[in-house]
């Protein structure tokens, strides 16, 4: 398997990352090499092997229901807003985006 | 229209009775002061990592044994990629290959009277996710104003297999799932607030050929709404279709204030959510001893208390079905049941059902804010039932109780004096006055007319201050009126 310029361009439109394209021939050269490894790995039998969802084999830890981020006059909000190109009324503002 | 098939399918996103997250240990409260419930990892600053929450695992494992599914010994948290800003990660954590719940079902019961039926809707699987936070669009200079409290709120998404086929069967799937979400207690079922949200997926095609091309109505939040949209869409795609057209598959948004739906702008790549195992989350393994643990907890499911109601006490499967429209009633049943003698349990059902629910009714008030407990209604009940008040002086003495002028129905009929008149020689008494006060009511009876005679009970349980047992008064009445002059 490998990749048109037109798929790579379109990753990278849904990833919203922009790429010219001297870039998206690079990119796709570079994709296409990891391809070929894969390729090379499915050589591999994996017959009854179940899917692995983690490089580790272990499982998820779970906390206990419990509230531990108490903000009730809004000074943690303060804080993390301070970085925020604009905010109002608590909230933060963003481009208008409506369907 | 009627060779025309509906074909429904349902997605619910449940959100689940938490106090804190899916993945953060933010508050989940609903109404709180904008991002003042938005922890780092809600905001998705750099550097953190999700927890899952152990309680909204317990209530997806509660959900699948309540409908019978399998309870997955292993998933997998999957991330599904969108930018939109009200999810800060770029992407919402959900489950794709390896969902929690596989499978099950729930029965729904259709209709009233002799068009009832009922029928099994299967379910293809319930999964673990999060809950994206609020737009506003309003008042902000032409910008979108976020707020992320909501986001990473525990929604449990429950998908059905396309198995209903008209908006009365998608209706009462939903009232089922709504009531069994609430029954086991993951659930508050707010619907106002958004905690019970359903997406129905609807087609139409000619009986015989394969389905039609869907389209999905997003975000309905009422009952009402639910019928409307999909009995608006069914219409729309018929007519589209006997026109001619073709349906589009789309997602489209119903406007209750004009009853239509409409299609949402959508772009070719809308729905390319390149899903993939989210590397921040291991396999969430359950154990079969936690399974088992929780299969004890859970309380009685409704279908098999109606059953159990049915068979212990009697009960017609209509009455089963009301009483366990909800855990609170068909509690609050079983109390009183428990207080008037299991003989009296077809009048409590009756006092539960009717003169309880018509108070609450007018009260606006939910069943566990009754002023009159349950003990105390089975007290009532016991009272009619040992014949110490008649049905008329009981609608008394449970006015009594919800106002709070006693304890108990015992109490109230001791002080006001409401203990039935069965002395018949009193009876006698009071029916030999009313005879004698009412000669016209007596001539018109005995010239034939019926009515007559109920005047003249009236006027007995009037002087009798309603205490007299009304059939003594009947018996006593007929016996004087047709002895021989």
């Amino acid at each position: 398997m490998s990749l048109t310029l037109s798929e790579v361009e379109r990753i990278a439109h849904l990833a919203r990352i922009e790429i010219g394209s001297a870039e998206a021939e690079a990119c796709r050269d570079q994709l296409n090499g990891i391809f070929a490894l894969i390729e090379a790995m499915q050589a591999v039998d994996t017959a009854g092997v179940p899917p692995m969802a983690h490089a580790q084999d272990v499982c998820q830890r779970l906390r206990e229901d419990r509230v531990t981020h108490h903000d009730p006059d809004g000074r943690w909000r303060d804080r993390f807003q301070a970085v925020a190109p604009e905010t109002e009324a608590g909230l933060y503002l963003v481009p208008k985006v409506i369907e | 229209m009627s060779q025309w098939e509906v074909v429904i399918g349902i997605e619910t996103h449940v959100q689940l009775a938490t106090a804190s997250k899916i993945f953060s240990g933010a508050a989940t409260a609903f109404g709180a002061a904008p991002n003042t419930q938005a922890a780092p990892v809600d905001l998705a600053l750099p550097g953190v990592l999700p927890v899952l929450n152990k309680r909204a695992v317990e209530c997806a494992i509660r959900f699948g044994l309540a409908v019978g599914a399998k309870v997955a010994e292993r998933s997998v948290f999957a991330r599904k990629n969108y930018f939109y800003p009200d999810l800060p990660k770029g992407y919402q954590i959900s489950q794709f290959e390896l969902p929690v719940v596989q499978g099950g079902q729930i029965h729904i019961s259709v209709g009233q009277g002799d068009k009832a039926y009922e029928k099994p809707v299967r379910l293809t699987r319930a999964h673990l996710e999060e809950d994206a936070g609020k737009s506003l669009h309003e008042d902000f200079h032409g910008k979108t104003g976020i707020d992320l409290n909501r986001a990473g709120t525990p929604l449990l998404e429950i998908v059905t297999e396309p198995d209903m086929r008209s908006a009365d069967e998608a209706v009462a799937y939903a009232r089922a799932l709504h009531a069994l979400v609430r029954w086991i207690g993951i659930c508050d079922g707010n619907m106002q607030e958004g905690s019970f949200r359903c997406d129905a997926n609807v087609s139409v095609h000619r009986p015989g050929t394969p389905f039609g091309t869907r389209r999905e109505i997003k975000n309905l939040n009422s009952f009402r709404f639910l019928k409307e949209a999909i009995e608006y869409e069914i219409r729309w795609q018929i007519e589209t279709l006997e026109e001619g057209g073709t349906i589009e598959q789309a997602t489209v948004l119903f406007d209750p204030a004009s009853g239509t739906t409409r299609a949402m702008r959508s772009k070719e790549d809308a729905h390319d959510y390149r899903y993939f195992p989210d590397p921040d989350l291991l396999p969430l393994v359950i154990s079969s001893e936690w399974i088992e643990r929780t299969r004890a907890e859970l309380p009685e499911l409704p279908e098999a208390k109606k059953q159990r109601f049915m068979a212990d006490y009697g009960l017609s499967a209509y009455d089963a079905t009301t009483l366990t429209a909800s855990l609170e009633m068909a509690d609050y049943f079983e109390a009183a049941v428990a207080a008037a003698g299991k003989d009296q349990a077809k009048l409590c059902a009756n006092w539960v059902m009717v003169d309880l629910a018509a108070r609450l009714n007018k009260a606006g008030l939910e069943i566990a804010q009754a002023p009159v407990s349950a003990v105390q209604l089975g007290g009532v009940v016991a009272r009619i039932a040992d014949g110490t008040i008649s049905n008329a002086i009981a609608k008394k003495v449970f006015e009594a109780l919800w106002v709070g002028e006693g304890a108990s129905a015992d109490e109230i009929i001791e002080r006001q004096g409401l203990k039935q008149i069965t002395d018949s020689g009193a009876i006698e008494r009071l029916v030999d006055e009313v005879l004698a006060a009412n000669p016209a009511n007596v001539a018109e009876f005995k010239a034939g007319k019926e009515k007559a005679f109920n005047a003249l009970v009236g006027q007995v349980m009037k002087a009798a201050k309603g205490k007299a047992n009304p059939q003594q008064v009947n018996a006593l009445l007929r016996q004087k009126l047709q002895a021989p002059a």
